[in-house]
């Protein structure tokens, strides 16, 4: 008796499998046939990447060779595509014209790469990562070329530059979005990613829109919406894979990303079921090997066993991405009632985040150590209860299960011997630590101070806080000397600063990785501080964030409480002329400004300014010669000025001209506050320069300058520093005693509390006694300053960031049309 | 045309850790959040406490700082966490296809 056939589209790793399945449950029910595509025998295609490494050849990864057919009398048929499918007649056509008869047909056609339809893609050289041919075509590219570009920072797309690299192409990787593989990773995990792959010599472009593939005949190189070009003779194509569909559409089945399955796996017709990639269940298409299989295994129970029923999947990620582990399942977006455990390893390289809601882990996301990922998993997918482990949980399953977690969290190091380290930075033991806080270092800044304990990277910073808890009991406060920078971290400012330099490092992400920052991107309080003193560190090379500025820094105007902005441009030491002037109130009466305002620091500020119209005012104000008074910025404001010897009966020198060239020196840089500068003609102080952050009266004999004034809620005036004979004197004081402020001060400390805090003698000592220190410290301002004075608005005014001043779209309900901005 | 839906516009004209606005009846505007992990939110654009555009806030996790007094805002629920009390309307939105799509209803009816 003839028995019924089984038909298969697509001889890859869902439909191989699902045979097998079918195979073990009933080895005899069906004739089976598989179509495939590609002339071979069905392969392993996540090891595609150690086959174009070279690590790898095409036999070792077979999956089922063709001894696996014959054995189980299944005939191939390689190399012949299936084009149409008649649902009639029961009947598969291929492409060569062979027809075959089914009774039960299995659709599993996988997924095709996702072309950017870019000019240039069809190009010879432009190429996919998703099958053998694709190798070969890569791979006699990289014979023939030096430089390859890979558009598409996710796994396929990483696993690409790999292999190309070590084939000893020059790789570019050019993603659209700002982290890599920001499917499977947080921020925080992709940017570690990065800065491993860049330093293995890979160049990654990230928020990278591709324009265009360009050349004559064949690939010549990449050009970037920003304008840049990436010369390549190889392009590969990697930015996302989409189910294929097109039989099953042509066919008539019920498809909506992918074709539609029930939880047997069975489509719209009850004699075709399909299977992987293709498939769309419950509104989820999956791209991944384990829901795969569960698939297979539902779909065989369903056709030749006892009904089981597929019910989704729960998936989890774990790679090795060019040979760094990574691993994610579940859900790490944060919510609400979502709680972060982070641990942060720089020595090691690691990152861990697990996420936690109402005692149940929700998420994880590990880098550089995955060892603890399945038991993640686990307790991800049965829904445990994770109350009692919750404080060892990050620490991994070992800790966790073995007695880490005891309800009090100073028992493990209550528990460690003396000579246990809990330095490793600094190699301190406990016994030393327990000793130093015996002998009268009752603060964990002394312990630092004595010890060197947790003074370095600061990952020990709780154990030792555990020890000045156990050794002293109740009458340990926890208070530290100095405040930490915020709840992220448990270092303070000057910690912070110090590291930064001393480790060298020059982005957000690398500091809260490398101070093992408690949270995954930091907090409204630590971003702007971190941003300003990175910014401070490295001049010229650290590219400003601006997802970290306050409001009024990423809009470089002042918000005011209706939402509407002032605008206030520089007028130097509050000079003006009728032509600034005019512009002024063309722009006040043409943007319908509510009220124009003379400021305390000489200006005219322009009030109720919409944020859409920015741009346009500031473009007037510019083509007026009026630059960005940043009157919104931390950073110098204003230098108020009298008229000084030129006009006034009184004055002795000239202090209009030294206030104008004060602020053409000081203008556009940022500081930890706000900081105003006054220069005033004579002893009367007309200009109020002895409540200024920096002040010069000037005398017959020369300059007097102070420093430290402030006017605000708590009225100070200035402490005097020294008295100078010139103009140049004067601004060389000016220059170093504003970068001592900027490289030492705590972010948001204006110069008075901070003047306070460390004395008037360290600061003279540091500005009048040691003249050599002075000269670096207004060197090492004045090279800063190349970097800072370009006027914001002219690069607002000419369309950068111009998304920041538009709505995203508009609604006209009478058209019921939307307009993307 | 769906009618729960109302597509505006590309998920990538969204900055991360930023948002941009929608302005809708009345005169009032609706915020439309990502976060650093790409996750997508929509709340009334102004804060329970002065009415403060949330969408000029610092976004960090799930929570946005309002850029006049600090108040921080939950990017799930709208309500003000820590000390403070209040909550602002949360506006149905979603991702699909690479482009965002918010509640048809809010959008249209404005925001109260």
């Amino acid at each position: 008796m003839n028995k019924p056939g089984l038909v298969v589209i697509g001889n890859g790793m869902a439909g191989c499998r699902a045979v097998e399945e079918i195979l073990a449950r009933d080895g005899d029910r069906f004739a089976i046939t598989i179509f495939g595509a590609e002339p071979r025998v069905n392969y392993n295609r996540i090891m595609l990447s150690p086959l174009l490494a070279g690590e790898k050849s095409f036999d070792d990864i077979v999956i089922n060779d063709h001894a696996w057919y014959t054995d189980n009398g299944i005939e191939l048929v390689a190399g012949d595509a299936v084009v149409a499918i008649d649902r009639a007649a029961r009947t598969v056509t291929a492409r060569s014209g062979r027809v075959a008869l089914y009774d039960k047909l299995l659709l599993a056609t996988g997924s095709d790469p996702f072309i950017i339809p870019v000019p240039g893609h069809d190009l010879s050289g432009v190429v996919t990562f998703r099958d053998m041919d694709d190798v070969g075509a890569m791979l006699r590219a990289a014979s023939a070329g030096t430089e390859a570009v890979v558009i598409g920072g996710g796994l396929l797309g990483l696993e690409a530059a790999h292999g190309l690299s070590l084939r000893g192409m020059k790789v570019t990787v050019l993603h659209l979005m700002p982290t890599l593989m920001e499917r499977q990773l947080d921020e925080a995990a992709g940017w570690l990613l990065k800065a491993e792959l860049e330093s293995r010599g890979q160049t990654i472009i990230t928020g990278a829109d591709t324009a265009e593939i360009h050349g004559q005949g064949k690939v010549e190189g990449v050009r970037l919406k920003d304008g840049r070009d990436i010369p390549a003779s190889l392009v590969v194509m990697a930015v996302g894979i989409r189910p294929n569909v097109k039989l099953a559409r042509e066919a008539g089945l019920a498809i909506g990303r992918g074709i539609h399955v029930d939880d047997h796996l069975v489509t719209s017709d009850a004699d075709v079921l399909a299977v992987g990639e293709c498939v769309e269940h419950m509104g989820q298409i999956y791209g991944l090997v384990a829901p795969l299989w569960e698939m297979c295994r539902a779909l065989a129970d369903g056709l030749v066993a006892t009904p089981s029923g597929y019910g989704g999947s729960v998936t989890s990620t774990k790679l090795k991405v060019s040979g760094i582990d990574v691993f994610s399942a579940g859900d790490f977006g944060g919510g609400d009632g979502c709680e972060d455990i982070v641990l942060r390893d720089a020595a090691r390289g690691v990152y861990k985040r697990v996420v936690v809601k109402g005692d149940r882990l929700i998420g994880a996301v590990l880098y550089g150590d995955t060892q603890d990922g399945n038991w993640y998993f686990d307790l991800l997918k049965k829904g445990e209860d994770v109350a009692d482990i919750r404080d060892a949980l990050i620490f991994g399953q070992a800790f966790a299960l073995g007695g880490g977690a005891s309800a009090n969290p100073n028992a493990a190091v209550a528990a460690m011997p003396g000579d246990g380290e809990i330095c490793g930075c600094n190699g301190v033991s406990k016994a030393r630590i327990v000793g130093a806080i015996e002998g009268g270092s009752v603060t964990l800044d002394a312990v630092r101070a004595c010890t060197k304990a947790s003074a370095s990277c600061g990952s020990c910073t709780g154990l030792v806080e555990g020890l000045l808890a156990i050794t002293l009991g109740d009458d340990y406060g926890g208070e530290r000397a100095a405040p930490t920078i915020c709840k992220c971290s448990s270092f303070t400012h000057e910690d912070v600063r110090r590291l930064i330099v001393e480790k060298a490092l020059k982005a957000i992400p690398e500091v809260m990785q490398a101070l093992h920052w408690t949270t995954p991107d930091g907090c409204s309080s630590c971003r702007p501080a971190l941003n300003y003193y990175l910014l401070c560190a490295w001049p010229g090379e650290f590219v400003d964030d601006n997802q970290s500025r306050f409001v009024n820094e990423r809009m470089h105007a002042n918000i005011q409480k209706d939402g509407t902005y002032s605008v206030v441009p520089r007028m130097w030491g509050g000079v003006t002329n009728p032509r600034e002037l005019r512009a002024i109130a063309d722009v006040a009466e043409k943007y319908q400004a509510r009220m124009v305002k003379v400021t305390g620091g000489q200006r005219l500020d322009i009030f109720g300014i919409k944020k859409e119209d920015l741009p346009a005012v500031w473009a007037d104000l510019n083509a007026a010669g009026m630059v960005s008074g940043h009157a919104y910025a931390k950073a110098l404001r204003t230098v108020k000025t009298c008229v000084g010897s030129e006009w006034c009966r009184f004055g002795t020198q000239d202090s209009t001209g030294l206030g104008i060239q004060t602020e053409k020196m000081t203008w556009g840089s940022f500081m930890p506050h706000k900081f105003k500068i006054a220069v005033s003609g004579c002893p009367r102080n007309c200009a109020e320069a002895t409540i200024k952050d920096f002040g010069v009266i000037c005398v017959d004999s020369g300059y007097e300058l102070s420093i430290g004034g402030n006017g605000g809620i708590k009225l100070r005036g200035t402490d005097f520093l020294v008295k100078v004979a010139t103009e140049q004197e004067a601004l060389d004081y000016c220059a170093a005693f504003i970068q001592l402020y900027r490289e030492e001060a705590r972010y948001l400390d204006r110069t008075a509390p901070w003047v306070e805090r460390v004395g008037l003698d360290y600061i003279k000592g540091r500005i009048v006694e040691d003249a050599a220190g002075r000269e670096a410290l207004t060197a090492r301002f004045h090279y800063s300053q190349q970097f800072m004075q370009d006027d914001p608005w002219a690069k607002r005014a000419a369309g950068e960031d111009a998304k920041l001043h538009q709505h995203i779209a508009e609604i006209r309900p009478t058209r019921r049309v939307l307009e993307p901005a | 045309m769906d009618p729960q839906w109302l597509d505006i516009g590309p998920v990538d004209q969204l900055p991360t850790m930023g948002a941009r606005t929608l302005p809708v009846r009345g005169g009032r505007e609706i915020a439309i959040f990502r976060t650093a992990n790409g996750g997508v939110h929509a709340l009334a654009n102004q804060c329970p406490h002065k009415a403060g555009p949330l969408s000029q806030g610092i976004v960090h996790d799930t929570t946005v700082t309002c850029p006049l007094h600090n108040w921080r805002i939950s990017l799930i629920t709208g309500e003000a966490l820590g000390e403070d009390k209040g909550c602002v309307p949360v506006i149905p939105v979603k991702i699909d296809g690479g482009r965002i799509l918010i509640g048809r209803a809010a959008a249209l009816a404005g925001v109260m």
